[in-house]
């Protein structure tokens, strides 16, 4: 198989500095050697492979963002969006993982936790010695989350939690959840470690999508977490939404790698594969398939290294990162679905990637804020009208 | 302690090379470079050394500008400083071995490390050249090394097996692939680099006693050819290998 060199047809690279072509470069390299390779078999049997966690420690993927006193890299977000495009090349689910750990779980200790909580959480979750998950979501609350009925009381010393959350990812893997629950009627944010009396994790089975990536429920009965686990600094469910604009952030990149890994197979298959009498590539249907391709990864590929310098720059709104993470989505998921056209028969088979990123990208449309939320989430923003309460 | 590597700037092995006008250089237009992979197994086992005995990683490569995306390299997995030895040309294997052995002997470095070859001219004699140059000791096609005190231990791999080598600084030690994993340039890594400077300086040229005259490409390949796909063809398959390609 050839090397994969990315896609690159406006010459995008310009737009970048030289440090963070280095960053995709060797995130680039280890997603060929390390993930690639395992990532069908785990994909098949439904296994997170565990195994990559120090590694990707090592290289530095776990809150790559935040500062160094922490282990972390303290990389712009431009960067870090071209971490998660890379490892979304290889798979949604391990750039999941990734996404949960770095932006829903270090960046809200980091913005809302206590300095303990900091020193002690931080360089552990960067080191991948502990694991996090972010619960949110809950079975009758999905696109509505401020509706959530899981919810703490006060009690002596601490809190004492009750509820379920649901769809939450790495939750059977994690050591500590951060759990969002109602105090007196407010959001509130709660890091609940895996041994806590009462907190349970059961995994989710039977997904046809994100089979690399653990999903479980959340069940908290009479959980006690003691007073230094609130997270002091949170103000409502707001505080959750911005975690959500971090990980969204990091979707909108990560989608482009799913449609360059299934541009870049589809565009080698349909060289090589020869029907009547010539490669597939000569047709020109085919060449209409593969230009669709390049156009919009090359639209999302630039809407992505705009809004990173807006993000960096602190001006970005999260309509924007709304707007990038809708159509991304939109469009990857309509790239693998043209890539497995074009790879006929062979497109189903998992000796190709498309299959899987194309059902993989069916929950990365859903998950972060579903395709038709953000759209109501935009629809508000330029006509001020809110289409939903 | 001062280790040394030493690191050139080669074509990526998965390159379509193409050949320049002049027939003495490649066309570089589209072709990505990389650190030359056996000095990846250098610049990893100096890293390693430094973790075990301490001291400073000192990387060292010739060539032009571009070069300097080699060190880049290299100080993002894990290298202390960074030299570029300013050459935009060709310079032999001794031209090279000369201008190394000049800056390790600035350095004064006892352990450097190289890959055993250069994967763009294949010339395999830099390490060995460097070491004679220097009056130090040399071992090269390393899969393993071992420094205690002075002394040192490498395995090296021979036709069919391995011998046991031992030695002692200062020395040229030049590496085989199996030596150890390279790491990949972390995060982190990358972001410290961003802060280091690469030293310039300029390379001296004597004149060179190999120089090249023309590059080419090797005859193509005549395509090959299927017969059919069952016993039915064997006959005459054995008659093509016969009178055609004269191989039985
Ligand atoms: C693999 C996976 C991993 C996940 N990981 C996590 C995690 O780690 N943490 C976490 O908290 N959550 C996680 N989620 C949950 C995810 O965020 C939710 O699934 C998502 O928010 C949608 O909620 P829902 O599935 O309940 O759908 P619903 O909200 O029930 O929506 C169903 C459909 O109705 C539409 N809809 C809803 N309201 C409206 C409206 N007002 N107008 C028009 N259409 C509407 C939706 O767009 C959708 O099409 C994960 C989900 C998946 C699939």
């Amino acid at each position: 198989m050839n090397k994969f060199k990315g896609v690159d047809y406006f010459n995008a690279d310009s737009l970048l500095t030289e440090d963070e072509i280095m960053v995709r470069e060797s995130v680039r390299e280890f997603v060929d050697a390390e993930i690639i390779p395992i990532i069908e078999l785990n994909y098949r049997e439904g296994k997170f492979p565990f195994e990559l966690v120090p590694k990707m420690a090592e290289i530095g993927l776990f809150g790559s963002t935040l500062p160094q006193k922490y282990g972390c890299a303290a990389m712009n977000n431009v960067a870090y969006g071209l971490v998660t495009q890379e490892l979304e090349r290889g798979d949604s689910g391990i750039r999941s993982f990734v996404s949960v750990q770095s932006a829903l779980v270090m960046y809200p200790i980091y913005a809302f936790g206590s300095e303990e909580q900091k020193d002690f959480w931080l360089p552990k979750l960067a080191k991948g010695e502990k694991i996090g998950c972010f619960g949110l979501t809950e079975p009758d609350f999905g696109s509505n989350p401020s509706g959530m009925i899981t919810k703490a009381e006060k009690i002596d010393g601490g809190y004492l939690l009750n509820g379920a959350k649901m769809w939450i990812t790495n939750g059977t893997i994690a050591d500590v959840a951060v759990v969002w629950a109602k105090f007196n009627g407010v959001v509130n944010g709660f890091l609940v470690e895996k041994d806590f009396k009462g907190f349970s994790a059961p995994e989710t089975k039977g997904k046809h999508s994100l089979r690399a990536s653990v999903t479980s429920e959340l069940i908290f009965d009479n959980v006690f977490v003691p007073e230094s686990n609130i997270l002091p600094k949170t103000s409502g469910l707001k505080s959750a939404l911005m975690c959500l604009n971090q990980a969204r952030y990091g979707i909108a990149w990560g989608v482009v790698g799913s449609m360059m890994a299934c541009y870049d197979s589809a565009l080698n298959y349909a060289k090589s594969r020869k029907q009547f009498s010539k490669p597939i590539a000569a047709y020109q249907l085919t060449q209409d398939k593969l230009v669709f391709m390049v156009t919009e990864i090359t639209k999302a590929q630039l809407l992505n290294i705009q809004l990173g310098r807006l993000k960096d720059q602190n001006k970005v709104k999260f309509t924007q990162v709304s707007l990038a993470k809708r159509n991304n989505c939109q469009k990857a998921l309509e790239i693998a679905r043209v890539a497995r056209e074009i790879l006929g028969a062979n497109g189903i088979l998992d000796e190709y990637p498309v299959m899987r990123h194309s059902a993989n990208l069916e929950s990365v449309k859903t998950y972060e804020g579903t395709h038709e939320m953000h759209t109501l989430i935009l629809g508000e923003d330029i006509t001020g009208f809110a289409a939903f309460d | 302690m001062k280790i040394v590597v030493c690191v050139s700037h080669v074509p990526d092995t998965a390159t379509k090379i193409k050949i320049s006008a002049d027939e003495k250089n490649i066309d570089s237009a589209g072709v990505s470079y990389v650190i030359n992979p056996y000095d990846e197994f250098a610049i990893e086992e100096a890293l390693k050394t430094k973790e075990k005995i301490g001291g400073e990683v000192y990387v060292v490569t010739i060539g032009n500008e571009a070069a300097k995306e080699s060190l880049r390299k290299a100080l993002a997995m894990g290298a202390d400083e960074a030299i570029h030895l300013k050459y935009d040309g060709y310079l032999d294997s001794l031209n090279v071995a000369k201008n190394l052995a000049e800056e390790i002997k600035s350095l004064n470095s006892q352990l450097v490390f190289m890959g055993k070859q250069s994967i763009d001219f294949d010339n395999c004699v830099v390490p060995q050249m460097t070491a004679e140059l220097l009056d130090y000791n040399s071992i090269s096609v390393c899969v393993s090394f071992s420094l205690d005190g002075n002394k040192v231990t490498c395995e090296r791999e021979i036709e069919g097996g391995k011998e046991v080598v031992e030695s002692q600084l200062p020395i040229i030690v030049g590496a085989q692939k199996g030596l150890n994993e390279p790491r990949y340039a972390s995060l982190k890594g990358i972001m410290a680099a961003k802060k280091k400077t690469i030293q310039e300086k300029n390379c001296t040229f004597t004149n060179n006693s190999v120089e090249l005259i023309k590059i080419k490409k090797p005859a193509s390949k005549n395509p090959g050819r299927i017969l059919g796909t069952d016993v039915s063809v064997v006959p005459e398959l054995v008659r093509l290998l016969r009178e055609e390609a004269k191989a039985i």
